[in-house]
């Protein structure tokens, strides 16, 4: 029972960054836009949050600037999707390009020069779990408990977008406009005012998902410290059929695979441990194949309708 | 006063053209603002970055040495973009181009004498980066499961696997605990022309003439543009639209395939760390800002060669980080992004006052 609960603790805590991120990417989805710039996104809010707590050593005040960042790269999708009516899947590459190319330039850059201008190697305050010795005694649910304030933002999270995306009037208008632009137009709401909104505050939630992994979740700050998490991160999205409530499942399915990976790594197997690591990307293979394959079956369609497509009322 | 998008009926060509230049201008002055912003002086910054990349014959060389690569992933992706099948996979299949044709190489010897044996390892990189692609291929064809995420995935599967294979089986015993392969029997060498730079750089200019030709003057060619106009119209066309789609894609593989075995036959005669360093995300603006035609490509390669290039140069001069040349690929796309729009649509200004005279065009 031990042996399952530190697992599960560890397999909230790598998910933690993923469901915030996933949350964030469903509701952009939603309005119908198409960020695959989620990798730049958050390899940016891990080096701007990393690098404002080292300087400040303020947690809130690195979250915060986290946040600020992902929206405003999430603005200049949203202005080149929206307004300037580009290709989503290209922008979004140039939105992870550049946020891989400038990361790491600030990362050789924003450093103190006893560190030789890097990021790399340096301690700054985290975000600590809670570590209480009671709850511990509870098994299992010690796993859920013993968590960083993120985590347990997560938790809030989760419920509340469900309960805005199904059960809320601009939870609908936001669904419209993903669906079918142009009766959503029609009703009157205002797409390209939805479309930007719920790009920045995906953008914001994908930041935070990687600010919570240089903060908390590894000790530092690393170049390419997302390791590929961005593009798990969309697939999760196809794996939650656009529905938050289910985001949990897929984030926590992958936080596993890499309990699982740390662990077998620890205990010394005779599996090389490239092959291990390419556990999560051969997972999001199969499950993205597996649930593709199951959609069909059931005839389920999960994609917003207008999902990468720009909406131009002059085009009709 | 407002501004509306009005749609071209044909696209404009000075459009075509002015826009990648424009942009390519706008990024110099984003960087030039940035390059600031960290106390760098952007003029003798760019001026290194230029000579760097074309002031010397060394240079040069190894200015074509990345144009290469670049060339041949920017065709593949654009082949593949050409349909709308968006291969970000193109560094996992210029990988497993690499890992086949080091194999081949490697292993091969006795079974292919003399110069075949580097012939057999090109085909061997080109096969490899054709089934690398055709598997995201089939899955879209026969699932309509997610192509981005596959070919992104199997990116990190083909990196992970040729670190395996030279930090293990295939590690030199002789190599001092250096991580690569031993090094490949001289028949196996792609010939150079020029400092590093190699024959490669024929065949790639060749095939960006024969792909234009292949789209532009071929049925097939033509078969593609409708896929990629609508798919919907190709069915009704008659047009095998999933046959072709995989063809295509694999096409696309082997392109990129080819650029990996170019690597390891034509710079490092082994396979090594650093054979993949990110052309195959490169090529996505190679082949975006040359707009998915196969005879802009060369010169974009060439393009942004120079600013990687020019990049290294300006890390061993002035101490700035060598992914300067990565930001500014970047940013050229952003700039590209936002001014396509122009090459479909025109821009008109409506003064209010006059919207009670003329009809709304909204409601054409």
């Amino acid at each position: 029972m031990e042996f399952l609960t530190s697992i599960l603790t560890i397999t909230i805590r790598a998910g933690t960054s993923l469901t915030v991120a996933t949350i964030g990417e469903i509701l952009t989805e939603r309005s119908g836009t198409l960020n695959l710039g989620v990798e730049g996104i958050m390899l940016m809010g891990a080096l701007s949050a990393f690098a404002t707590v080292f300087y400040s050593h303020s947690l809130v005040l690195g979250f915060l600037v986290a946040i600020g960042i992902g929206g405003l790269l999430a603005l200049l999708h949203a202005f080149l999707t929206t307004t300037m009516r580009a290709n989503h899947v290209v922008s979004g590459l140039s939105i992870t390009l550049f946020g891989t190319g400038f990361s790491s330039f600030l990362g050789q850059r924003l450093g103190p020069a006893t560190n030789n201008f890097r990021l790399v190697g340096l301690r700054a305050e985290r975000v600590v779990p809670l570590d209480s010795a009671w709850i511990k005694q509870i098994p299992l649910l010690s796993a859920f408990l013993n968590q960083d304030i993120i985590t347990y933002s997560v938790y809030l999270l989760l419920p509340l977008s469900w309960f805005f995306l199904y059960k809320t009037r601009p939870g609908l208008w936001l669904r419209a406009v993903g669906e079918h632009p142009q009766t959503a137009d029609a009703m009157g709401i205002d797409v390209t005012k939805i479309r930007y909104l719920y790009t920045v505050i995906g953008g914001m939630l994908i930041a935070l998902g990687g600010a919570h992994l240089s903060l908390s979740y590894t000790p530092g700050w690393s170049e390419n410290i997302t390791g590929g998490r961005g593009w798990i991160v969309i697939a999760l999205v196809i794996f939650s059929m656009w529905n938050p409530a289910r985001a949990v499942w897929g984030a926590l399915l992958f936080g596993g695979i890499n309990a699982v990976q740390f662990r077998l790594q620890a205990s010394g197997t005779s599996i090389p441990a490239n092959f291990l690591n390419m556990l999560p990307y051969v997972g999001t293979i199969a499950v993205l194949v597996l649930m593709t394959w199951w959609e069909a079956l059931s005839k389920k369609v999960g994609a917003p309708a207008a999902l990468g497509t720009s909406y131009m009322r002059e085009d009709k | 006063m407002r501004f509306l998008f009005e749609k071209r009926k044909s696209t404009s060509v000075p459009a075509l053209i002015l826009v990648p230049i424009v942009s390519f201008l706008v990024s110099l002055v984003l960087t030039a603002v940035l390059l600031g912003v960290f106390g760098a002086n952007p003029f003798r910054t760019f001026a290194a970055m230029a000579v760097g990349a074309f002031g010397s014959s060394h240079g040069f060389a190894e200015t074509l040495v990345k144009a290469i690569p670049l060339m041949l992933t920017g065709l593949g992706v654009a082949i593949a973009f050409k349909i709308k099948f968006w291969n970000i996979g193109a560094e996992g299949q210029l990988t497993m181009g690499g890992v086949a044709a080091a194999g081949v190489a490697l292993f091969g010897e006795r079974l292919f004498p003399g110069h075949s044996l580097l012939f057999c390892a090109l085909l061997g990189g080109l096969v490899a980066g054709a089934l690398w692609a055709g598997i995201p291929a089939l899955f879209k064809t026969s699932l309509k499961v997610d192509e981005t995420l596959v070919t992104l995935m199997m990116n990190y599967i083909a990196i992970l696997y040729s670190e395996f294979l030279y930090y293990g089986p295939w590690r030199d015993p002789k190599g001092y605990g250096f991580p690569g392969s031993r090094m490949f029997s001289a028949d196996a060498w792609l010939p150079r022309i020029m400092g590093r730079a190699h024959a490669g750089i024929w065949v790639a200019l060749a095939l960006a003439i024969l792909l234009w030709i292949v789209l532009k003057r071929t049925r097939w060619g033509f078969e593609l543009q409708i896929i990629g106009a609508s798919q919907k119209a190709a069915r009704y066309q008659g047009i095998a639209v999933e046959r072709n789609v995989v063809l295509a894609v694999v096409l696309s593989g082997a392109l990129c395939g080819l650029a990996g075995a170019f690597e390891v036959t034509g710079i490092s005669h082994r396979l090594q760390q650093g054979l993949s360093i990110g052309y195959g995300y490169t090529a996505i603006i190679v082949a975006w800002m040359s707009q998915l035609n196969p005879l802009a490509v060369p010169f974009v390669a060439l393009a942004l060669a120079a600013l990687a290039v020019g990049g290294d140069q300006v890390q061993m001069m002035m101490g700035l980080p060598a992914s300067m040349g990565v930001v500014m690929q970047g940013l050229i796309l952003f700039p590209m992004l936002a001014g396509s729009l122009f090459t479909e649509y025109r821009l008109n200004v409506v003064r209010t006052e006059q919207k009670a005279a003329c009809p709304d065009p909204v409601k054409e």
